[in-house]
């Protein structure tokens, strides 16, 4: 699967250094701010950075047809009621399938049930990465030793090959059973980045002052660590998310999702199946690749938009006339 | 988040003859670090030089390629960064970062190349057995003195010195010290030593600059503006670092800090901080003043029969791109600076 | 020395877990789905395939747990899978033995193209700060880095295959006219149906690779050694070599290994598109087929790649950084 964009080494440094950057870390910046300051902040940022304007745009758009996909496409997506294998055509703005049905209407419902993917997903995996990536940089020894030793674990065992056995056992699920599975094993990526963040922040003057003020370690982490770890934490959802639609989409292409479900995965299964490709109905297949590819970019744009408002040495720089000689 | 250009140095300006020690002393942000890398050529993108220049040996440095700059570097200027471990290249041998520097500059003879290093190193009181370490597997101090070996290396007329005691410990600070001032009279090198501990450099300069928010506050002899300095900063430095011999004195330090460069005051830029403000040091900026062969830049001293000594062009209006210096001869370095960094 | 046994260990307990992981899953989904398989084929399957779906699967077994564990751990490492489903009688062994070169083939050198090329546009472009290159890559591998591989894939087919009709887009090899030897025919028809999917693979690969590079190069080159490397005289090329990318390239090593399971993702689904006869398009064909034996090994085969693919990246980062071996 795509790999999320960032400087991050992802692997257990082997020479024990934490790595040079972390994305958020300086963004995270001010110790302590609440978290509404954060999000305004965010807020700037995004009207100034290009990338996170157009992943915005982006995403908001399929978020909207997400919400209201009858407003965009007045056709039933499971009725076969039209003519197989038409052409494009104002009728039916993408054709039909092989099966007759309306492939605009497929594909703009089918946004639903990708974004539901992609935010439950992205919510409780960023949940259980930064319980566990933050728990084990706090915790520190023992506990440490064994979250991290989970998460590499977890990390390095193959997913997919992983997803498509679970899957397989459960003789292909629906939506629900996709959500599971994939919550449960790809947490762990941003797990490790969250840990290195955590650690690098508890060695910060402010947490030693709440210490000092004698306060608990529950509410350290919770008041002060984990706002000033936001911006990351938006990364990690974003990530997160990314993978989501990226699975979910892949194992109900190769057939191991519910082919009954409206989404775009199953789009593809079904092109595949018909030979789309071959029998000359392209729009079948590369109508909702396209949109995956799409809302994948959201993502990464914004994760990409993220990582230079956290890192400015990374942001574009002004072409200055540079003698090499 | 952006805040417009920064000038960080402004309008600095100071000639230094051959064999001369020149300490440059300001607190964090007084543009001193800048003024260096301007100097030596080495700034990066975003900061730039925008104004004044630099000639070294009669030759105008700012506008030079690369290329053109390899032949002067390390043969005749030459760099010791502040953090060796940070200055050191962590996955080469010393050993292999000598021979780099020695391999660009034509010297492709490997028992040559081996014999230097080994004499660059004993010179700092290091066994070259050494040659074949790791810079992390040196002591601080090693580490510091290896990069002063390495600049060593083909006995450059001028060395810049970025604050490179500061990573030490205060007795390793004064040997490094001390083992710098030996081999600058032994070699006969000039050197621009930048530091934030004035006391540092009290008894190895020759003349001593005082910098404040990116502009010259005093600059004379080591002696003059030891001994009695003008500028109310200066004179609050020396306050803060009480001798250790002399009666005690409460301690005293300079309340406030320093102005931020992108939107720098109109008047003085220490007036908000200075215990002997008066109400035109807000509305008009000081120029520098000649006070007995010191310059200073305050309003105390701007007597209107004293005519003020001939300081430079503000950068502002006016930049020469190269200034030539006064006593053109072998082993002049030049520098009138007026660089700036952009956000 | 330590680093090394550290590293080691962690392989020997990341491998336990995989097993463990693949001895405990059908045992712990509700309805063991070796019991629904025999059902489907009433129960009708050769004596060596019962056998080995009691070890792998614990279906009519007498055993408690962990005996089972026990056999089933021996039978692992011994690599008896017993006979598989979809190609009986031939032992699951020999089945991926004739897949397993395909893989190695197309994944392999597509990966380390990948990594070898994007690396070095990283590098350049991160040098050129602000050129043409630094502005059009990273706006264009950031959306490519988000395109599924099957669609690459597909767009591949679609664009080369059946609109230019260019290349093959099917299989290894012209299985109908041609069959598997040392010669200059064969040789050429692989490589010919290597190209659509090497390229669809090695496309979405790239971008990610130019971009980790390019950071972690912008981030090195600000550090006071490359200055110095400067201030020294040294030729750019040097600079850029020897300081920067050889500094900045270590923590790219360790996330190329740890990227390979999502490699081995990617390459699945380039076969299953492409229909190449490597390992991933049987693992498909055997999940869809519930050829469980075969996909298990499968399973356990990929993690050991996986695994060993880290080592080599272990290996090679300790070569390149002398910190990590003398433990500093």
């Amino acid at each position: 699967m795509a790999l999320p964009v960032s400087g991050i080494p992802t692997a257990p440094d082997p020479t024990g250094q934490l790595p040079a950057t972390v994305p958020g870390s300086a963004a995270g910046g001010q110790p302590g701010q609440p978290a509404r300051h954060a999000l305004a902040r965010m807020g700037r940022a995004i009207r100034s950075n290009r990338k996170a304007t157009v992943g915005t745009i982006l995403l908001a758009i399929f978020v909207f047809a997400a919400l209201f996909p009858g407003l965009i496409a007045k056709d039933d997506p499971g009725a076969d009621a039209y003519q197989p294998k038409l052409g494009i055509s104002t009728a039916h703005l993408l054709g039909t399938t092989a099966q007759g049905q309306d492939m605009w209407a497929q594909l703009v419902w089918g946004t639903r049930d990708v974004m539901i993917i992609a935010f439950v997903v992205g919510l409780a995996a960023t949940g259980i990465a930064v319980l566990i990536g933050v728990a084990a940089a706090f915790l520190g020894g023992l506990w440490d030793g064994s979250l991290s030793l989970l998460t590499d674990v977890l990390l390095v065992i193959p997913l997919f090959p992983l997803l498509i056995i679970i899957a397989g056992y459960a003789h292909g699920g629906g939506t629900l059973v996709l959500i599971l599975v994939i919550t449960v094993t790809s947490w762990s990526y941003t797990a490790r980045q969250l840990r290195s963040q955590a650690l690098s922040l508890r060695r910060r003057d402010f947490l030693e002052a709440a210490r000092v003020r004698g306060e608990r370690r529950l509410y350290i982490i919770v008041v002060e660590i984990i706002p000033t770890m936001t911006s990351l934490i938006v990364a990690a959802f974003l990530t997160n998310a990314l993978y989501a639609v990226l699975f979910a989409s892949s194992l109900q292409f190769i057939g191991l999702g519910n082919p009954n479900t409206q989404s775009w995965g199953t789009m593809l299964y079904w092109a595949q199946n018909e030979a789309a490709l071959q029998t000359g109905q392209p729009m079948w297949a590369l109508a909702p690749g396209a949109c995956i590819a799409a809302l994948g970019a959201a993502f990464a744009l914004l994760n990409y938009a993220f990582d230079e408002i956290g890192n400015p040495a990374l942001r574009p720089v002004r072409r200055k006339q540079v003698k090499r000689g | 988040m952006e805040r417009g250009a920064v000038r960080a140095v402004d309008d600095v300006s100071f000639d230094l003859a051959a064999g001369e020690f020149i300490g440059v002393v300001g607190e964090s942000g007084c543009g001193k670090s800048t003024l260096l890398f301007a100097i030596a050529q080495l700034l990066a993108p975003p900061a730039a030089i925008t104004g004044g220049g630099v000639t070294f040996r009669g030759q105008s440095m700012v506008g030079l390629t690369d290329r053109q700059l390899a032949a002067i570097r390390w043969k005749d200027l030459s760099v010791v960064m502040q953090s060796a471990m940070n200055a050191l290249n962590p996955v080469t041998s010393i050993g292999t970062q000598f021979k780099d520097a020695m391999r660009a500059h034509g010297v492709t003879s490997k028992a040559e190349i081996a014999d230097r290093s080994a004499e660059v190193l004993r010179m700092v009181g290091i066994d070259p057995l050494h040659l074949r370490s790791y810079p992390h597997q040196l002591s601080g101090g090693m580490r510091q003195r290896s990069m002063i070996a390495m600049a060593m290396l083909f006995t450059p007329e001028l060395v810049i010195m970025d604050e490179p005691t500061s990573a030490l410990d205060v007795v390793a600070q004064r040997s490094l010290m001390v083992q710098i001032k030996e081999l600058q009279e032994r070699l006969g090198f000039a050197i621009i030593f930048v530091t934030h501990d004035m006391s540092l450099v009290r008894h190895f300069s020759h003349r001593l600059m005082v910098m404040y928010a990116g502009q010259v506050a005093e600059f004379g002899t080591t002696e003059q503006v030891f001994e009695s300095p003008q500028h109310p900063y200066s004179i609050g430095l020396m306050e803060a670092f009480p001798s250790i011999r002399g009666p005690r004195v409460p301690l005293t330090g300079i309340p406030g800090s320093p102005p931020d460069l992108a939107r720098p005051p109109a008047g003085c830029r220490f007036a908000p901080r200075c215990p002997q403000v008066m109400d035109e040091c807000a509305g008009t900026a000081p120029p520098l003043y000649d006070v007995a062969g010191v310059q200073v830049r305050c309003l105390l001293h701007a007597p209107a029969a004293a005519a003020a000594a001939a300081s430079p062009a503000r950068a502002a209006s006016t930049s020469p791109a190269a200034s030539t210096s006064p006593a053109a001869g072998p082993g002049t370095t030049s520098s009138h600076d007026s660089g700036g960094a952009d956000e | 020395m330590r680093f090394a046994l550290r590293r080691l260990g962690f392989f020997v307990i990341t491998l336990w877990a995989a097993l463990t992981l693949n001895f405990l899953l059908p045992r712990l989904m509700p309805g063991n789905p070796a019991l629904a398989m025999l059902a489907k084929f009433h129960g009708q399957v050769g004596p060596g395939t019962l056998h080995a779906l009691e070890v792998l699967f614990g279906v009519n077994t007498q055993q408690g747990l962990w005996s089972q564990y026990v056999t089933y751990l021996h039978h692992v490492f011994t690599l008896n899978f017993g006979p598989s489903l979809d190609f009986y009688p031939e032992s699951v062994m020999s089945v991926i033995g004739s897949a397993i070169w395909w893989t190695l083939g197309l994944v392999g050198v597509a990966t380390i193209l990948a990594f070898v090329l994007g690396t070095g546009l990283g590098i350049v472009s991160a040098w050129r700060r602000g050129g043409r290159l630094d502005s059009v890559l990273p706006p264009v591998f950031v959306i490519t880095s988000a395109i599924p591989y099957f669609w690459m894939g597909m767009v591949l087919v679609l664009i080369f295959g059946f609109t230019l009709g260019w290349l093959p887009t099917q299989g290894g090899y012209y299985v109908s006219t041609d069959s598997p030897g040392l010669n200059w025919i064969f040789f050429q028809d692989v490589l010919s149906h290597a190209v659509l999917p090497g390229l669809a693979l090695l496309l979405t690969l790239i971008g990610t690779w130019i971009l980790t590079m390019r950071n972690t190069m912008i981030t090195t080159l600000a550090e006071d050694y490359v200055r110095m490397a400067r201030a020294k005289g040294l030729p750019s090329r040097r600079i850029m070599v020897d300081y920067a990318a050889r500094n900045a390239i270590l923590p790219n090593l360790t996330g190329f290994a740890m990227s390979l399971g999502f490699v081995v993702g990617g390459a699945i689904l380039i076969e299953y598109v492409f229909n190449y006869p490597g390992v991933g398009y049987m693992l498909l064909q055997a999940v869809q087929g519930e050829d469980y034996p075969l996909e298990q090994a499968l399973f356990l085969l990929i993690t050991v790649a996986v695994l060993v693919a880290i080592l080599l990246a272990d290996i090679a980062t300790a070569l390149l950084d002398p910190r990590t071996r003398t433990g500093g």
